[in-house]
C-alpha cells in the first residue's frame, strides 16, 4: 500500500478544529466520524465525539427527520468536549445542511456535496429554493460546493460498479476530502477498508479509489489555498488508543471479571444505547463470559440474579424502559444480598421517550425506583474512558457489600469517545473474592451474618454444609429464615441502609478543580463532566472565584461533599434533566442549590454553562451570607 | 466415591410447614423428599427455585440450596443458575398462576431453550396465596371472588403450551396418586433437557375438588388414563376402554369392540409432537385426560451445554483470554 501523499499547498497550524459531518442516514455518516477520529487520535490529538443518530433507523431518504451527524473536535489541547460551535460543517444534502448551519460559526467552512442539491431533495427537506444559492450563506460562511456523487461516479468507473453501489462510495470520497483539508494521514483507513471490505476486492478498491479522489480533490481545486493542520497533544505518557463509552464499559467488566477470578455472565435484553456493550462483551467468550439475550429485561435481571447466586460475576444492562421493568427483581437482588453490576445506559424519557438522544433523567429512578426502603449504590462514569474505571469499581464494590450496584451512563457518554491510556494490566489491582469453604460441621450455616462491611457471605451451591434457602421475605439477621418480627424488620432495613452509606468510608473524597470555597461551587455528575468543566475553567481563566465538584459517587455521596457546599455563597448543579440531583443535595445538605437544567436531548454547550454560571458570580459575590448561614437547620 | 445413602428425612430443612391442613403440596413435597435419595445428587448439588404463591414456599422446606423468588420469574432464575452452573441439579417449583400467568413468556422461553431443569408446575387451578382469585387455568363459569358472575376467560393448558414451544419432556400427575407422581419427577429428574410436570393439586380452601375426578381414586379409573410407551391407552375400572385415533381426532372405544390394532400406541418418543398434542388436549368430561409421560424425546441441545460449549470452542480458537493483548490490539499510539 503507498504511503499518504503530502500536500504541497500552504499548511496553517491550528491548535483545535471541530468538524460535523451531516447527511442522509444512508450516507455512511457514522462511518465517516469514526474514521475521522480514530485518525486524529492516531495523530495524537486529543479527541471528543458526539454521533447524533435519527431515532428512525431510516427514516425517509432526505428528510430533516433522517438527518445523521457526527461532530468531532481534535485539538493539541486536552479538552472535554466535543465543542460547541464547528469550524467545518460536511453536509450532503440540503436537509442535512438546514438543520446543522446554525451551529457552524461565522466564516466556518461549508462544505456541500453539490449533486445532493436538487428540485427532489430540497422537497424532501421541505425547502423553498437551493439553501447554497442564498446570497447570506456566502457572505457569513466560506462555501466551498463539490459536486461528490458525479466526482466519485468517475473515480471508482473502472471498477465497473453498479452506478449504485458506485454511488455508496461516495462517503470516501469525502473523507479523503476531509482529510486532505486536515492533513489527516490514509493510511488507518486504508486499512480499515482492507479490512471490513477484504472478502470483496472490487469494492474494496473502489473505496479506496473513491478516497484518494477526495484527497486529490482537495489538492488541486483552487477553492481551498491551504489545509490546517493540529499538532499531537500534550498527553500523559504512554500508550493510547481511542475508546467510545460502551466499549469501555464491556472492557472494565471484562477487566474487572479477570481481576476477580470469575466468570462474567452478562443477561440483558436489546435497547437503545446500551445494546452496544452486548455486542462488545460476546466477543469475549475466550475469556469465560457467557451473554444471555433475554426474551425481556425482567428474564435478564432475574438470570443475572440465577447466575449470582451461583458464584459467577453477574451484569445486566439496559436504559431507563428496561430498567423500570428490573425494579421488583433489583429489590429482590438487594434482598438476597447478592453481587451484581446493574447499568443504565440512559437516554431521553419517560416512556420510550427520545430513544437516541441523551439525557440524565433516570437518577431518581435509580436512587428509589424499587418498593419499599431498598437503597443501593450508585456510581456514575464522567466520560467515555472513565466507564472502564467504573466498571472496575462497581465490581469491587458490588463484592465487598454483597449487593447490586447501579452504574448511571448515558447516551452521550456510550457512544462519544476519547483517547484512553492503556493500563498496564499487572498493575491493576486485584479484587479478592472469598466463598464459604463449608464442610462437615454440624453447626448451622449463618447465611445471614455480617462482616465489617456489614456484607454477608457468599455462599455458593454445590458447597457441603452451607444449604440455605433465600428469599425476597424478609429475613431473620443471621439465620437468614423468614421473619416477620417487626423489630428485626427494622433492623434489617437499618442495616442494608447502613451497608451502602458505610461505602462513603471507602470511597475517597471529593476532589475539586479550584479553591474550596468561593463564590461559586458547581457540581455535576455523568456526562456532564466535559461541558462544566471547560465552563468552570473558562469561568476562572475570566477571574471569576468558580470551583467545580464532579460527582462519579451519586450513592453514597462522598462524605466531605457538605462541608464543601457549605464553603460557597453559591451552588450550581447543571443536569440534563429538571433537577434531580440538586433534589437530592438539597435534601440531604439543607443547601440551597440552583439549577440549570435542560432536557433537549442535547449535551450542554460550554457557552450556555458558561453564561448561566456567570450570570450567578455577580449575586454570588454580593451574597451577604455563606450557604450554611443562610441553612442553618443543615 | 462412597455416597453416603440419604433418606427422605435428610431432604427435610428445619422450617415449619405451613401450608393449609389437606393441601395437595404436602404429597408433592413428601413424594419429592423420597425421589430425591434415589437420584444420587448429592444436597449441596441441588437447588430448588420457586416464584411466588402457596407452592412457591416449597424450597424453605428442602433441605438443599433454594431460592424464593418473584412472581414468575423462576425459570429465569433457573437460566442463570444453570447455565453456569450446569453441575448443578435445578428444580423450578411454579403454580398455574405464576407459571402461566405473570411467568408465561418465560416459561415458553425456559421450555423452547431446553435449558436441562425440571420443571413441577403445582395446578390449583385457582390463585391460593391471594385467596381465591381465578387462574390461567380456572374452568369457564367459575365462579371466585373475582369473578362472582363466572369466569369469562379460556383456560390455558399448560401441556398444550408445553408442546407447542417444543419442549422435549412433557408429563402430568397427580398429587393424590403418589406412586404416579414419584415415578413421573424422578423420569423427569432423569430427562437432559428442560422436563415439565404438570400436577394437580388440590387447593382445599379455595378450590376444593376441582379435580376430583382424577383425584379421587374411585373416580379416576374411569376419568383418567395412564401412559406408558408402547402401550395402547387402555383405561376404565374394569380396564374395558381405550383411546383409538380415527382420522384427526381421538375417540374413545370398548375394547371389546375394536381389533387390538386398532387401538392408539403411545410414542412418547416421536419427534412430531401431533399425537401428544392430541392426548393433551383430552379433556375431562369428554374424554379420559392422560396421566403420565405425553413426551420424552432425546437428542435436543440444552441451552446450559451450548452456552458453556461455545466458551470452550472459543478458547479452543482464540486461546484463553488476555487483557493486555485485548487493550493492545487494533491502532493504538505512543505519547512519550
Ligand atoms: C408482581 C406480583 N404481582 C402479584 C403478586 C401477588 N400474588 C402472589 S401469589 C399470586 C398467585 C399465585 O397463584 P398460583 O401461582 O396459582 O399459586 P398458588 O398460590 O395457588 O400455589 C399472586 C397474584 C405478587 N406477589 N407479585
Ligand atoms: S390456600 Fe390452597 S394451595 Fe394454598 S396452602 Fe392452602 S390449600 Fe394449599
Amino acid at each position: 500500500m503507498t504511503a499518504s501523499p503530502t500536500t504541497s499547498k500552504d499548511v496553517q497550524t491550528v491548535s483545535g478544529i471541530t468538524v460535523r459531518l451531516a447527511g442522509d442516514s444512508g450516507d455512511g455518516m457514522q462511518l465517516l466520524g469514526t474514521q475521522l477520529t480514530n485518525t486524529s487520535a492516531l495523530a495524537g490529538n486529543d479527541v471528543a465525539t458526539f454521533p447524533d443518530f435519527p431515532a428512525e433507523i431510516r427514516a425517509p431518504r432526505g428528510t430533516r427527520a433522517g438527518v445523521s451527524g457526527f461532530q468531532v473536535r481534535f485539538a493539541s489541547e486536552e479538552i472535554f468536549t466535543p465543542g460547541d460551535h464547528l469550524d467545518a460543517l460536511v453536509v450532503m444534502n440540503p436537509a442535512a445542511m438546514v438543520t446543522n448551519l446554525g451551529d457552524l460559526r461565522k466564516g466556518g467552512i461549508l462544505i456541500a456535496n453539490e449533486d445532493g442539491f436538487n428540485e427532489k431533495e430540497f422537497k424532501l427537506a421541505k425547502v423553498e429554493s437551493n439553501p447554497l444559492d442564498a446570497s447570506v450563506i456566502e457572505e457569513v460562511y466560506r462555501v466551498i460546493k463539490v459536486p461528490m456523487t458525479a466526482l466519485t461516479r468517475e473515480a471508482v468507473a473502472a471498477h465497473g460498479l453498479s452506478q449504485k453501489i458506485a454511488d455508496r462510495c461516495k462517503n470516501f470520497f469525502a473523507m479523503g476530502l476531509v482529510y486532505w483539508l486536515f492533513g489527516r494521514s490514509l493510511e488507518p483507513t486504508l486499512r480499515f477498508i482492507e479490512d471490513k471490505f477484504g472478502k470483496k476486492p472490487d469494492i474494496a478498491a473502489a473505496n479506496i479509489s473513491a478516497l484518494r479522489a477526495g484527497w486529490a480533490f482537495g489538492e488541486t481545486t483552487e477553492a481551498f489555498g491551504e489545509s490546517y493542520q493540529v499538532e499531537a497533544a500534550d498527553l500523559v505518557k504512554g500508550t493510547y488508543r481511542n475508546m467510545m463509552g460502551n466499549q469501555a464499559l464491556a472492557w472494565g467488566l471484562v477487566a474487572a471479571s479477570k481481576l476477580s477470578d470469575k466468570d462474567m455472565f452478562y443477561g440483558t435484553y436489546p435497547i437503545t444505547p446500551a445494546s452496544d456493550i452486548l455486542h462488545e462483551v460476546t466477543r469475549f467468550k475466550n475469556f469465560g463470559v457467557r451473554t444471555f439475550q433475554a426474551e425481556d429485561e425482567i428474564a435478564a435481571v432475574c438470570a443475572t440474579i440465577g447466575a449470582a447466586f451461583g458464584g459467577t460475576m453477574a451484569v445486566t444492562a439496559s436504559s431507563g424502559p428496561g430498567i423500570a421493568l428490573k425494579a421488583e427483581a433489583m429489590g429482590l437482588g438487594m434482598m438476597l444480598e447478592l453481587p451484581m453490576i446493574v447499568i443504565n445506559v440512559q437516554r431521553g424519557g419517560p416512556s420510550t421517550g427520545l430513544p437516541t438522544k441523551t439525557e440524565q433523567s433516570d437518577l431518581l429512578q435509580c436512587m428509589f425506583g424499587r418498593n419499599g426502603e431498598s437503597p443501593l449504590p450508585i456510581l456514575a462514569p464522567r466520560s467515555p474512558g472513565d466507564c472502564f474505571d467504573i466498571a472496575v469499581e462497581a465490581w469491587r464494590l458490588a463484592v465487598e457489600c454483597m449487593c447490586p450496584v447501579l452504574i448511571l451512563s448515558d447516551g452521550y457518554i456510550a457512544n462519544g469517545s476519547e483517547p484512553w491510556k492503556i493500563p498496564d494490566v499487572s498493575k491493576l489491582p486485584k479484587i479478592v473474592i472469598k466463598h464459604p469453604e463449608g464442610g462437615e460441621s454440624d453447626a448451622p450455616f449463618m447465611p445471614y451474618a455480617r462482616d465489617e462491611n456489614l456484607a454477608r457471605p457468599w455462599a455458593i451451591p454445590g458447597t457441603q454444609g452451607l444449604m440455605h434457602r433465600l428469599g425476597g421475605l424478609e429475613k431473620e439477621d443471621g439465620t437468614g429464615n423468614v421473619s416477620y418480627d417487626p423489630a428485626n424488620h427494622q433492623h434489617m432495613t437499618d442495616t442494608r441502609a447502613a451497608k451502602v452509606s458505610r461505602i462513603a468510608e471507602r470511597i475517597p473524597d471529593q476532589d475539586v478543580y479550584g479553591e474550596t470555597s468561593g463564590d461559586v461551587l458547581v457540581i455535576s455528575w455523568g456526562g456532564t463532566y466535559g461541558s462544566c468543566h471547560t465552563a468552570v475553567r473558562n469561568c476562572r481563566n475570566a477571574g471569576h472565584s468558580v470551583s467545580h465538584a464532579h460527582l462519579r459517587y451519586i450513592n453514597p455521596l462522598p462524605k466531605n461533599l457538605g462541608e464543601l457546599m457549605r464553603g460557597f455563597n453559591k451552588v450550581i448543579v447543571p443536569e440534563l434533566n429538571m433537577g434531580q440531583l440538586r433534589m437530592l443535595l438539597r435534601a440531604k445538605y439543607l443547601v440551597d442549590c440552583i439549577g440549570v437544567n435542560k432536557v433537549q436531548g442535547k449535551p450542554f454547550a460550554v457557552s450556555e454553562l458558561f453564561e448561566a454560571i456567570e450570570s450567578h458570580v455577580s449575586t454570588a459575590k454580593d451574597g451577604k451570607s455563606k450557604a450554611d448561614v443562610r441553612n442553618k437547620a443543615g | 466415591m462412597n455416597l453416603p445413602v440419604l433418606k427422605a428425612a435428610d431432604f427435610a430443612s428445619d422450617q415449619d410447614v405451613r401450608w393449609c391442613p389437606g393441601c395437595g403440596d404436602y404429597s408433592i413435597l413428601a413424594q419429592m423428599k423420597k425421589v430425591l435419595p434415589e437420584l444420587g445428587v448429592p444436597r449441596e448439588k441441588t437447588v430448588f427455585i420457586s416464584g411466588i404463591g402457596c407452592s412457591s414456599r416449597f424450597p424453605y422446606y428442602m433441605n438443599t440450596y433454594g431460592m424464593h423468588s418473584i412472581h414468575g420469574r423462576a425459570p429465569t432464575f433457573a437460566t442463570g443458575l444453570k447455565s453456569t452452573r450446569p453441575d448443578l441439579m435445578v428444580w423450578v417449583i411454579t403454580g398455574d398462576g405464576d407459571a402461566l400467568s405473570i411467568g408465561g413468556n418465560h416459561f415458553i422461553h425456559c421450555l423452547r431453550r431446553n435449558l436441562d431443569i425440571n420443571i413441577v408446575l403445582f395446578n390449583n387451578r385457582i390463585y391460593g396465596l391471594t385467596k381465591g382469585q381465578y387462574s390461567p387455568t380456572s374452568s369457564e363459569g367459575q365462579v371466585t371472588k373475582s369473578t362472582p358472575m363466572g369466569s369469562i376467560d379460556h383456560p390455558l393448558h399448560p401441556l398444550s403450551v408445553a408442546l407447542a414451544a417444543e419442549a422435549t419432556f412433557v408429563a402430568r400427575s397427580i398429587d393424590a396418586h403418589v406412586k404416579h407422581l414419584g415415578e413421573t419427577l424422578k423420569r423427569a429428574a432423569e430427562h437432559k433437557g428442560t422436563s415439565l410436570v404438570e400436577v394437580y393439586q388440590n387447593c382445599n380452601v379455595f378450590n376444593d375438588g376441582a379435580m376430583a375426578y382424577a383425584q379421587e381414586r374411585k373416580q379416576r379409573a374411569e376419568n383418567v388414563v395412564e401412559l406408558e410407551h408402547g402401550k395402547p391407552l387402555i383405561f376404565g375400572t374394569n380396564n374395558d376402554k381405550a383411546v383409538r385415533l380415527v382420522g384427526n381426532h381421538l375417540e374413545v372405544v370398548n375394547v371389546a369392540d375394536v381389533p387390538a390394532d386398532d387401538l392408539l400406541i403411545h410414542d412418547e418418543k416421536e419427534m412430531n409432537p401431533s399425537i401428544q398434542m392430541m392426548l393433551a388436549r383430552m379433556r375431562y368430561p369428554e374424554m379420559p385426560e392422560p396421566i403420565g409421560v405425553l413426551r420424552a424425546v432425546q437428542g435436543i441441545a440444552t441451552y446450559n451445554d451450548q452456552i458453556n460449549d461455545q466458551v470452550t470452542a472459543a478458547k479452543a480458537k482464540k486461546g484463553e483470554g488476555d487483557l493486555q493483548a485485548l487493550f493492545n490490539s487494533g491502532d493504538t499510539w505512543e505519547v512519550a
